[in-house]
């Protein structure tokens, strides 16, 4: 055990800071759930890729540096600490990207992966179905292959991205016959493919972050299909596991987080004291955070040297999901009677993102997997509890 | 940045968790709670024989010469069982001190504590009273500013009982006319060293026996049947010992960073062992309330021997630096300019 950076480890931290003091946008992105915002963070996902940034775990052929996952976390941090935008193309770069690299074919790779990394096409999820929600398997949207095309029909949900992305990837029944996580498979839709309604959802903040979409007769050639036919739930199952893993939430969102709320209480630590819950939640999310960070390091240097990732994944998601809802409710009860106000309110002082990050910190318990789902998973698979 | 534990390392935390599982049965601790002064010779000897009292006692006075990192692994295990012997303490509090102070003392104690032959014992006047100082051979005490190394007529000792009958408390009075070992800086130095020493022991211990609880919990949820199944089907009692789960898991990593910068005598190891106990014994005891609470009232009977590593829990959790202690360490330094904090600080 060495708990230090290697000279090329630093000499990289500081490539990333300062490639990103130069590049990154002095005045912050309008959100990429508005139609300005999201082309606004498109181009930064351009710029991005070319300082080669866009994705640094990648081969260097797909626009990547071939880091590994000590590196991945050393950028995370750099990017946090920059406060660079936020990632459009997540669905894309942090899960559908690593499963690309586990199931899909060269050909495949090639044509997606660079357009993936410099934001030229944005990925959306299409998993949740009105019925199929935790119960994942009850997936009923159909695919039934005619010839080279699969004729897409159904509806999905919750879609992240889905009003403003060009890709969709999702699990469809290709065996009409099957039942449960049998018969499935997973295929790349793009979103301009005639049959395609798109019905924007409005978030908790007005905005539309989420999608549903409509297929009917939708045709979408069989090369987008990604793993085998009726294998869809195993390659989704490797995406759900990036997903809760170290990809999607690295734990430098939520140092910084928990760094802003240490600032934000001793700006108001007067007034905050008088409630003297608020200094342990302040202190506890400092700890967790680390914590948080620690854990991922111990599990990146274990990874390194060839172990693999289990069902403990799902202790990951349940931890840093009630860690920012933690951290924003403590942020919400130093801010008093401000906390409600929308940051262009006049009298709105001092109150920045915390109630856009409030908001945000609802949906951490219930998407990818609701906690309730994660809880299970560890109590069956991780501690063996009967079923 | 290698944030692993070496093959050998994996291997010794191996074979001695097969030792203690083997040895340190719960029939085992409560024939000590029925001894007269609770500890266990024939078991003390068989530790030293497979080096664990000498652990980290240097090679050149026949110890194994590991260090906090070597060892921290296997104070998991010492929690795993709930060992009432003072190894813990031993390995990482009483060899230290005796190595900080060097000299004579060093000399003759050090190769006596490797063979299991004479116990040194520590204790500080943080912790109000010092554990098994009954068995002392030799007690290093800090009193006031100065240290103490005390033969056993140089002390009068008073029993406390605890509400953990492994657990042998004694309040420490020093007889007149002896002579401090260590004054001034150098006592408030190894003051410090050990206390932190300690609480490292005591987190370590924590993830073993917030480990142990879950296991028991886990196996008797599966064996109990209400309602024609296995009350562990249910997932108001699954979601009970997930939730222990994810606190463990983030528990360990910073236990293990702590003895890392203890090893390492870096200027974070303070703070880092603080973080470390409070994760550690936050964790043990939430496995505590909720292995009770699966265990319904067997959980809360004499017989059922989850008591055993619940008390332990709950006493590791404010020995060498209470709660109050180890938080107001942590905002001394969060809620101070100065401080490094956010993405990126972690291992500086």
């Amino acid at each position: 055990m060495d708990l230090a950076y290697t000279a090329k480890q630093q000499a990289f931290r500081e490539e990333i800071r300062q490639w990103l003091a130069a590049h990154v946008p002095a005045q912050p992105l309008q959100s990429f759930d508005t139609a300005e915002g999201f082309a606004q963070h498109r181009q930064w996902e351009a710029v991005l890729n070319e300082g080669r940034w866009g994705m640094v775990t990648w081969p260097e052929e797909f626009g990547g540096r071939g880091c590994d996952l000590i590196d991945w976390l050393i950028f995370e941090e750099e990017y946090y600490r920059a406060r660079a935008p936020l990632r459009v193309n997540q669905n894309g770069i942090f899960l559908l990207g690593p499963t690309l690299m586990e199931y899909g074919t060269d050909e495949q790779k090639a044509r997606i992966l660079p357009k993936m990394a410099c934001g030229e096409e944005v990925w959306a999820q299409g998993w949740s179905e009105p019925n199929a929600g935790s119960d994942m398997a009850a997936i009923r949207a159909r695919a039934d292959l005619k010839g080279d095309r699969y004729i897409i029909n159904g509806q999905k949900i919750w879609s992240t991205r889905a009003v403003w992305a060009d890709w969709l990837f999702g699990m469809f029944r290709t065996d009409p016959e099957s039942s449960r996580h049998h018969g499935l498979t997973f295929i790349l839709v793009p979103l301009s493919t005639p049959g395609i309604t798109v019905r924007p959802i409005p978030q908790l903040d007005g905005r539309p972050g989420f999608a549903e979409v409509f297929f009917d007769d939708v045709e979408v050639a069989v090369e987008n299909r990604l793993g085998d036919e009726g294998a869809g739930w195993q390659v989704a199952m490797a995406t759900a596991g990036f997903e809760r893993g170290l990809m999607l939430r690295s734990p430098a969102r939520f140092q910084e987080t928990a760094r802003r709320l240490v600032e934000l209480y001793r700006a108001n630590r007067t007034a905050a004291d008088g409630d003297p819950g608020v200094k342990d939640a302040v202190m506890r999310a400092w700890l967790d955070a680390e914590s948080y960070c620690l854990a991922t390091y111990q599990t990146a240097c274990r990874l390194g040297k060839g172990g693999k990732i289990g069902a403990e994944s799902s202790t990951n998601k349940i931890f840093w999901s009630e860690l920012d809802q933690t951290m924003h409710a403590t942020a919400m009860n130093i801010l008093g009677a401000r906390a409600e106000l929308l940051p262009h309110a006049p009298d709105a002082a001092g109150v920045g993102g915390w109630l856009d990050g409030w908001l945000f910190s609802q949906s951490g318990p219930i998407y990818a997997g609701t906690n309730e789902i994660q809880r299970n998973i560890i109590a069956e698979r991780m501690l063996g509890m009967p079923r | 940045m290698d944030f692993t534990f070496t093959e050998d390392q994996l291997l010794f935390q191996a074979s001695t968790r097969e030792f203690l599982t083997g040895e340190v049965t719960p029939a085992r601790i409560r024939a000590g709670w029925e001894s007269p002064d609770g500890r266990d010779p024939a078991l003390w000897q068989q530790l030293a024989e497979l080096g664990l009292t000498g652990i980290t006692v240097a090679e050149e006075f026949g110890g194994l010469g590991m260090n906090e990192l070597d060892f921290v692994l296997l104070a998991q295990e010492c929690g795993y069982v709930a060992l009432p012997e003072p190894l813990v303490n031993t390995a990482l509090v009483s060899v230290p001190l005796l190595q900080q102070l060097g000299g004579e003392l060093a000399a003759s104690w050090l190769p006596r504590v490797a063979t299991g032959e004479a116990r040194v014992l520590a204790g500080i006047e943080q912790n109000l009273l010092v554990e098994d100082a009954h068995v002392a051979d030799l007690l290093l005490l800090q009193h006031g500013d100065a240290w103490y190394a005390l033969a056993p007529e140089q002390v009068e000792l008073r029993r406390n009982e605890s509400v953990d009958p492994s657990r042998r408390l004694y309040a420490v009075a020093i007889k007149p006319g002896a002579e401090p070992v260590a004054s001034g800086q150098q006592a408030a130095a190894l003051t410090l060293a050990a206390l932190d020493r300690g609480a490292l022991g005591c987190a370590a211990q924590a993830l073993g026996l917030a480990q142990r609880m879950v296991d028991m919990a886990v196996s008797y949820s599966s064996d109990r049947q209400q309602f024609g199944k296995p009350i562990g089907s249910f997932q108001a009692v699954k979601h009970l010992m997930a939730n222990v789960a994810v606190r463990l898991e983030y528990a360990r990593a910073p236990v293990h960073r702590a003895a890392c910068s203890v090893a390492n005598a870096e200027a974070v190891a303070s703070r880092a062992v603080s973080h470390a106990k409070l994760m550690a014994c936050e964790a043990a005891n939430l496995a505590a309330k909720h292995s009770i609470q699966v265990h319904g009232a067997m959980g809360y009977t004499w017989e059922v021997d989850l008591h055993i590593f619940m008390k332990k829990a709950w006493a590791l959790a404010n020995t060498w630096g209470d709660t109050a202690f180890h938080k107001g360490r942590i905002a001394d330094y969060i809620f101070n300019d100065g401080a490094e904090l956010g993405a990126g600080t972690t291992f500086r």
